[in-house]
């Protein structure tokens, strides 16, 4: 709601300087209606803007000035001077209140009713009004209090001004942060060459903070939160629904993660088809839903891992039948007979992204006109990300986005292969490994290398041959990298030697360059050689990779995979005392700095405050004196929590063998990622140890006869103590299990959910009663563990 | 109308580029090649921070090829974008000359055909004038291709 208010705001303050022309036009040449239609516009804009926003004042003044000007534009009332003076006046006077809103100062002065009593006057009504007749400073009503008002006060909300700036201009800024950066590189390269001088090092260590804070801002200007990108999503939803007959709940999750506007817009596109094609083609009509009611859910949610931002859209629809697209692929000509045989259920789904192919039965005015996913696709993967799809038949469709953070800086790897230097993004490495070691075999298959990583068989793709030079003759020595390109399968990639991480300034490549198909763009290295990004998934093409014939899920399980666990992405970190740590990456919902002053120990526990919430802290015994503490905000999907640690080491997806602990803890046990000894922190014991119970609306809801003492006292905690929410029973209250006494003679009725009915006797009265015994604990227990499914409406 | 322009040496010919399109004409600092691009792409090269695709001229003019290693002047042309350094035998200098018409009516070769633009007169010479962003397109394969 600020981000509308401020935008509303600074929208009307450049109305205003716009307007200023047009204002001393229309006082010089009040018959002006060309300059009188521009006013009038201002304030009925102003007037929606502000009913909307509820604020007023500043809706009587614009209200009352709309009303004036309507009179003169209808010809019922002449423009005179008075006229002109009084709606000045109201004009300034928005302008003045606007602007106190947007520096949080003191309002100005209270007399609007004065203004708008003097725009109905009428002429020869009361003595006329002095009027200079000039800028927008010198007008009626000037009090010195006002005047006073006008100077910021003490304590004035910061951060609510804001300019508008073109996204041109702050790319020219970002380019020329870029250029520094390269620029300081150089020096640095320089610099180490030459002979030492303290100095001069000094000097220049200065100058590399500061463009770092430099690069740093900017890139920070560049960031806008991904709301600007949802929110036309419930209007597109709607129109959709009304059009297509059908009902849809739209459900937006994460919308202050931020992202780089470029990016933003470059995903707006492919995000809207998306939405589309999960209304048009995924959920169905409220009649054919069946048991799972008559209304649709669409989730739309972000959320930011390490470098990337994850967008996921999921529908509740029919899903997508692989089998069936499998068969269009064979039609079309997309994919062979024999090559669908081997293909596993998660590349069949793939198979929507392919050109000329749509999952539409029937082309609609809304999609499946062909230009389809693998637009969508094509569109993801130009700016580095990647794009997954999941379905089960009747369960709906998940489709998932990865992209970077930014466009123009990425983390990568250097590697070197044939004595050159190569970049690889690291949002497709999935490992590195050394050939010579235990967890890998490399074969000759044909021609083919295969590498075999952990019962895994992977093709082997050697980036020496690929960029044909001679592959070094110690094959023991190379180091094998596991990609996994947008949208493709895993490979492996040998490259000489393993450099090392940098952030890369990445710019695109000439088109005679990029037509080699294996590049994503040019860089510098810091001693300000060129390097090429190579591009994983052009590479895989080129290589001949036929990624989809070795099915790793197969070959896992032929491999004699059994012992083998299942691979988990763990984000490494270094805890407040210094400790390395892991915790599994889906339950971090992103990494933020607070400052210590929004920690206090409250209500027996450390707590955050985040935004307008309060979330447990973990991870730390005591807040830290001062400064900022890094946090970790993990979700299990209902309820938040903070987790204070030093640094992040790393992002890594292994499987792991872990010892368990001791005992249970926030520590699950103890496990070995290179070398080093990595305790795992358990999620499950930190929500369930720190995690405050979900809020009262998300439990189930249990009523109870009103007045009942035992039912009060003692039944009510029992019933609290297994998660529900305990509310009166009564006429209109919904509840998933109802307690009712058996002796009652007639129960209330059992709209609401399932009837639990008690019986004061341990013995049943009848063969057929179904009550419990009051004291029947596990009984009890039993009825109310069972899973409540709320009861949905069929339609 | 009388015009700038530079005079350079591709494959042992004194041709003349449109001052226009030059940037600068520099020494190259080394160069990265990039395996597998175009056949007239000599590789990369670095320009205080910017990223030169270096240009083989006699590759592009589908006249063989330079050895890049023995060349190190080169032209900087901007084109569509993207910054270009076009390998040269010799840079002369910036003349002012005038087109001169119907010189190029001469068969001049398929290679120089597909770059010309026309002939200037320069000093009493007559020096092809070639258009290099047509060599940056390069060879005629490449750009039917």
């Amino acid at each position: 709601m600020d981000d509308l208010i401020n935008e509303f705001l600074a929208e009307t303050r450049e109305m205003l300087q716009a307007l200023s022309g047009a204002i001393v036009a229309w006082e010089a040449d009040p018959a002006n209606r060309e300059r009188l239609d521009e006013i009038f516009r201002f304030v009925h804009t102003v007037k929606g803007n502000c009913g909307f926003f509820d604020l007023p004042r500043l809706r009587q003044l614009s209200h009352a000035a709309e009303d004036a000007l309507a009179e003169v534009r209808a010809g019922k009332r002449a423009a005179d001077p008075r006229l002109v003076s009084a709606v000045l006046a109201v004009i300034d006077r928005i302008g003045e209140l606007a602007q106190a809103f947007e520096t949080g100062e003191a309002l100005p002065s209270e007399d609007d009713e004065q203004l708008i009593a003097d725009l109905a006057a009428h002429p020869g009504d009361g003595p006329a009004r002095v009027e200079s007749g000039a800028g927008i400073d010198s007008h009626p009503g000037t009090t010195d209090a006002e005047a006073a008002a006008r100077a910021p006060s003490e304590g004035a909300k910061k951060g609510l001004r804001s300019i508008r700036l073109s996204v041109d201009l702050l790319d020219r800024m970002m380019n020329g942060v870029s250029d520094a950066v390269l620029a300081r590189n150089e020096l640095a390269r320089r610099l180490r060459e030459a002979e030492r001088d303290v100095a001069v090092e000094a000097a220049f260590e200065r100058v590399s903070t500061c463009i770092a804070e430099i690069r740093d801002a900017i890139t920070r200007t560049r960031m806008q939160r991904i709301d600007s990108l949802f929110a036309p999503l419930p209007r597109m939803v709607r129109d959709l629904c009304a059009e297509l007959g059908k009902q849809v709940r739209l459900e937006i999750d994460g919308g202050d993660v931020e992202l780089d506007r470029e990016m933003i817009e470059m995903i707006r596109d492919p995000l809207s088809h998306i939405v589309r094609n999960a209304i048009d083609h995924g959920i169905e009509p409220p009649d054919r839903r069946g048991p799972k009611g008559p209304v649709g859910l669409l989730r739309v949610a972000a959320r930011q891992a390490g470098n990337q931002i994850r967008i996921e859209v999921s529908d509740d629809g029919h899903g997508i039948d692989a089998e069936a697209l499998a068969r269009k692929a064979l039609d079309a000509g997309i994919v062979t007979a024999d090559r669908l045989e081997r293909m596993s259920h998660q590349q069949k789904l793939m198979l929507m992204f392919a050109p000329g192919l749509t999952t539409a039965a029937e082309v609609t005015a809304i999609s499946g006109r062909g230009v389809g996913m693998d637009v969508v696709r094509a569109n993801i993967e130009r700016i580095g990300g990647v794009i997954d799809v999941d379905s089960r038949p009747g369960e709906g469709v998940r489709l998932a986005i990865r992209v970077p953070l930014t466009l123009t800086i990425i983390p990568a790897l250097t590697v070197s292969a044939g004595g050159q230097i190569f970049a690889i993004p690291r949002s497709s490495i999935e490992e590195i490994l050394r050939a010579g070691g235990d967890s890998v075999r490399i074969e000759a298959v044909g021609e083919a290398c295969v590498a075999t990583i952990r019962g895994r068989r992977v093709p082997l793709v050697s980036l020496a041959e690929l960029v044909g030079a001679e592959r070094t003759a110690d094959a023991q020595g190379e180091k094998i990298i596991l990609l996994k390109p947008a949208g493709g399968d895993l490979y492996a990639l040998a490259v000489d030697t393993v450099h090392d991480h940098e952030e890369l300034v990445v710019k695109p490549a000439a088109p005679a360059v990029m037509a080699a198909g294996i590049y994503a763009g040019t860089t510098l290295a810091d001693d300000g050689r060129p390097i090429l990004l190579l591009d994983p998934s052009g590479i895989a093409s080129e290589a001949g990779v036929r990624v989809d014939i070795v099915d790793s899920d197969r070959h896992a399980a032929t491999g004699g995979a059994e012992s083998i666990g299942r691979e988990v992405s763990l984000l490494l970190f270094r805890g407040l005392d210094g400790g390395l740590r892991a915790i599994p990456v889906p339950v971090v919902e992103r990494i933020e700095d607070v400052p210590v002053e929004a920690i206090r120990h409250s209500a027996g526990k450390l707590r955050l405050a985040v935004g307008e919430r309060i979330v447990p802290l973990a991870g730390c015994a005591a807040a830290p004196e001062s400064g900022q503490l890094r946090i970790l905000r993990l979700t299990d999907g209902a309820a938040e929590l903070a987790y204070g640690f030093g640094s992040v080491v790393d992002i890594r997806s292994l499987v792991l063998d872990m010892r368990p602990a001791a005992a249970p803890g926030e520590v699950a046990g103890v496990a070995l990622i290179d070398g080093a000894q990595v305790e795992l922190i358990d999620p499950y014991w930190l929500f369930a140890a720190h995690g405050d119970p979900v809020r009262d609306d998300e439990r189930p809801v249990c009523a109870l006869p009103e007045g009942d003492p035992w039912m009060d006292n003692m039944l009510r905690p029992l019933i609290e103590s297994m998660g529900y929410r305990v509310v009166a029973a009564g006429a209109g209250v919904a509840a998933d299990v109802l307690i009712a006494s058996a002796e009652t003679v007639d129960p209330p009725p059992a709209a609401t959910g399932k009837v639990l009915r008690l019986r004061a006797t341990p013995e049943s009265p009848r063969e057929d009663d179904d009550s419990i015994y009051r004291y029947d604990r596990a009984a009890l227990l039993s009825a109310l563990s069972r899973p409540v499914a709320r009861e949905r409406a069929n339609g | 109308m009388a015009e700038l322009y530079l005079i350079v040496t591709i494959g042992g010919r004194r041709v003349a580029l449109p001052a226009a399109d030059v940037e600068a004409v520099v020494e190259l600092d080394g160069l990265t090649p990039a395996p597998r691009a175009a056949p007239h792409v000599a590789g990369l090269s670095a320009l205080r921070s910017r990223v030169l695709t270096v240009i083989d001229c006699l590759a592009a003019l589908g006249l063989g090829a330079t050895n890049a290693a023995t060349l190190h002047d080169a032209v900087v042309v901007p084109s569509s974008g993207h910054p270009y350094a076009l390998l040269v035998e010799s840079v002369e200098d910036v003349l002012e000359a005038e087109l001169a018409p119907g010189a190029t009516r001469a068969p001049i070769g398929a290679g120089w055909e597909q770059a010309a633009l026309g002939a200037i007169e320069a000093d009493g010479d007559l020096l092809l004038l070639v258009d290099p962003h047509r060599i940056i397109a390069g060879p005629p394969a490449a750009q039917a291709a």
